[in-house]
């Protein structure tokens, strides 16, 4: 006499909710791999169900970054908290000049959440990670109690090769040396926002949420040793960043505002929210500093490139002890481009 | 931008600015208030200054309505936010002005008041509806541009006869602060502000017109140019302001046209009148106590007041002694004569409500101007 097999029910992923039980390392969360994650992210690593991915490693430079994600909304005009977990950690990779090799990805969820939209946020991501050529070879899954959460929050870690003979770091600006700007900036923060209740407008602007590694490559090929540092205006947006290399590389910045491009949508968006387009977060844009003997020739490449069309040199490096990031305006004047000072607020009258 | 690029056309600026410079005569030294933070704010965020002559200054004044309001009243709404029943309901700019001893909106929210950041009075209305559990009040700030829409809220609320919702109400007047900046025979030469003219309010006057200057200017003999918000707006101001000075002249012109004109807005200010009377006297930071220059529920409308239903009693409180924001906002001392500013107090640490508002004066010189004067400030930065 044969034992009865028990046959698992099926996971409900049209109307089906995340339950404790999912969270519990029982039957029911390995199921919710296989039913989800496993197929989403698909890759031979995943596939031998380990608690670790373990792979051979060229030799060489390697780096390294993590990052958490807990946008709201979860999805939002040109992505979702999915692909921006792949890209924005794809990204801080290239920042040094790295190609990505692996993602690992960790989520939260909170009792309760639609599993349709934990599908749709994992397959979204494993298909940006495929699309970048990379992919998640590890990862983790916690539920808890619904209140203790909002929804998903998504933590990804990602390694990267580092090309031989790079050395870029956030202390390598120089007086005199150039800045380029990718392209528009502003249009993440501005989709994100619209979709917020309270805020509530229309607009057609789409995130720009992207990965930047093959831009870099491009950039690395023609400037090559001459590239000093890049880094990707995320939360904070241009200003910010500027203001983060000025203090590391103990240097200040003379930048030109008709050189940053400005998509007309968000400006119009910016005018009515009271915002700065220069203070508003990016998510597929980077800045990079380079020896301006090097600066028309990388500006040509990457202008070259689908991600770099609208790039831009848009100032260069200034000798300055208070480190200040100074700009002229459209208008003619001097202005600082300054840090934020705590979230973005609207002005009143 | 269709309608804002004009306004921002650096070669016209560049134009009106070469008329300033002919036109400002030489020795002759040219002193303004704009009466505005959004002006303030206009000409720092655009770098005006660098477009002027050496002999056109100009000096900011009171009209930012977060930095006016004394900290004794951000006191009451702390406590009012304090109490269970009550979610205070708020424009963000509050949030992390200065009260006694350290205290702010920010800081009780994370005690865990209810306070929330809404973007319109309507919102306030709309979440006590939601909520009918909660009592929702909202912290009424600002000058004529902003008391109409708190007006609208209330009537909403009447129509829909919420007992949940009610108004902190600390709308101030502009006359009345004007008045005051110019009306100081009484006090000591020092404390006098000396002022040729003034750039009148943008979007006050698309409320009251611009008739309530005239007896100003004239009483006083100084020129009023109302102006809009955007930088050529204030460009073409000056100039206006130049030539009037040059001739004698101490009239009220409008170079905002396309928005206001001499008696403004009727029916906001019909809305204000139906439901806002004046209060006898109201304290000013920086300006004190003035007569006839704040505005309250009318008796009528008493329910939806919450001084009166929570029985909020003025508890005078003081400034930080070392904080100039008093003499910043009668334009006595310029941001950097301050010895907190850039030192103790900046956007991220304010000590007194200018370093808050985008709009303040202290606030808008560090953030787009202090590289001016690097020798003063010099390390701080």
């Amino acid at each position: 006499m044969s034992l009865p097999r028990l046959r698992a029910r099926k996971l409900d992923i049209r109307s089906g909710l995340v339950d404790l039980s999912h969270g519990a390392g029982g039957r029911a969360s390995a199921q919710l791999i296989d039913g989800i994650f496993r197929e989403a992210f698909d890759n031979p690593y995943l596939a031998q169900g380990n608690d670790q991915a373990v792979f051979n490693v060229p030799a060489g430079r390697m780096a390294m970054s993590t990052d958490g994600y807990v946008i709201w909304p979860l999805f939002f005009p040109g992505g979702d908290i999915g692909s921006l977990a792949v890209h924005g950690t794809i990204n801080d990779l290239a920042m040094a000049g790295a190609q990505p090799l692996h993602l690992t990805a960790s989520y939260i969820i909170e009792e309760g959440f639609p599993l349709a939209d934990l599908q749709r946020i994992a397959q979204s991501m494993g298909r940006a990670a495929a699309d970048a050529g990379t992919a998640i070879v590890t990862g983790d899954t916690k539920v808890v109690e619904r209140g203790k959460g909002d929804g998903v929050f998504i933590s990804t870690t990602g390694i990267g090769l580092v090309p031989a003979g790079l050395e870029l770091s956030g202390d390598r600006a120089r007086p005199g040396d150039c800045v380029i700007l990718s392209g528009s900036i502003g249009d993440h923060g501005i989709a994100v926002m619209s979709q917020r209740g309270s805020l509530g407008f229309e607009t057609d602007i789409l995130s720009d949420s992207a990965p930047l590694h093959g831009l870099v490559a491009a950039m690395i090929d023609v400037a090559g040793p001459s590239l000093r540092l890049m880094r990707d205006p995320t939360r904070g947006g241009l200003a910010a960043t500027l203001n983060e290399i000025a203090q590391q590389s103990g240097c200040g910045f003379r930048i030109e505002e008709a050189k940053i491009p400005v998509h007309p949508a968000v400006l119009a968006a910016c005018e009515l929210l009271g915002l700065d387009p220069l203070n508003v977060a990016n998510e597929g844009k980077l800045v990079a500093v380079v020896a301006p003997a090097a600066a028309d020739r990388l500006l040509a490449a990457m202008r070259a490139h689908p991600t770099g069309r609208q790039a831009s040199i848009i100032g260069n490096v200034t000798e300055d002890d208070l480190h200040l990031v100074q700009m002229t305006t459209s208008f003619g004047g001097g202005r600082i481009l300054d840090w934020l000072a705590g979230e973005q607020l609207p002005r009143i009258c | 931008m269709k309608y804002i690029d004009e306004y921002r056309d650096g070669n016209l600026a560049r134009a009106i600015a070469a008329t300033i410079a002919e036109q400002a005569v030489a020795g002759r030294h040219y002193r303004f208030m704009e009466f505005c933070g959004g002006h303030t704010h206009a000409i720092s965020r655009y770098g005006i200054e660098d477009l002027l002559p050496a002999n056109v200054e100009m000096v900011h004044g009171p009209g930012c309505p977060v930095c006016v309001l004394p900290v004794g009243r951000i006191d009451d709404a702390i406590r009012l936010a304090m109490r269970p029943e009550v979610t205070l309901c708020t424009y963000a700019d509050l949030m992390r002005v200065p009260a006694t001893a350290g205290a702010s909106l920010l800081k009780a929210k994370a005690a865990g008041a209810d306070i929330r950041m809404i973007y319109s009075p309507r919102d306030a209305v709309l979440l006590a509806e939601a909520e009918p559990g909660r009592h929702m009040v909202f912290f009424a700030i600002g000058f004529e541009t902003t008391t109409p829409s708190t007006a609208l809220a209330i009537g909403l609320a009447r129509q829909k006869a919420l007992t949940n919702f009610s108004v902190f109400c600390n709308h101030v007047l502009t006359p009345s602060a004007i008045r005051a900046i110019l009306d100081t025979d009484h006090l000591p030469e020092a404390e006098r502000v000396q002022v040729d003219g003034f750039i009148g309010p943008a979007h006050v006057s698309t409320v009251i017109g611009t008739s309530p200057y005239r007896a100003l200017a004239t009483q006083f003999g100084k020129p009023v140019v109302v102006a809009g918000f955007e930088p050529l707006d204030v460009v073409q101001a000056i100039l206006m302001l130049v030539r009037q000075v040059n001739e004698g002249r101490s009239e009220v012109e409008n170079q905002y046209i396309r928005a206001v004109t001499s008696e403004g807005n009727v029916i906001a200010r019909r809305a204000i009148a139906d439901i806002f009377e004046l209060r006898d006297s109201f304290e000013w930071r920086g300006l004190g106590e003035l007569p006839l220059s704040a505005l309250r529920l009318r008796p009528a409308y008493a329910q939806f007041d919450a001084e009166r239903r929570f029985e909020v009693i003025p508890a005078p409180a003081a400034d930080n002694p070392a904080c100039e924001c008093g003499a910043v906002l009668r334009a006595l001392k310029k941001p950097v004569d301050c010895r907190l500013f850039g030192t103790a107090c900046s956007p991220e640490t304010p000590m007194g409500s200018c370093m808050v508002s985008p709009e303040g004066a202290c606030a808008a010189h560090w953030t787009y101007g202090r590289f001016r004067d690097r020798a003063k400030i010099g390390a701080a930065a």
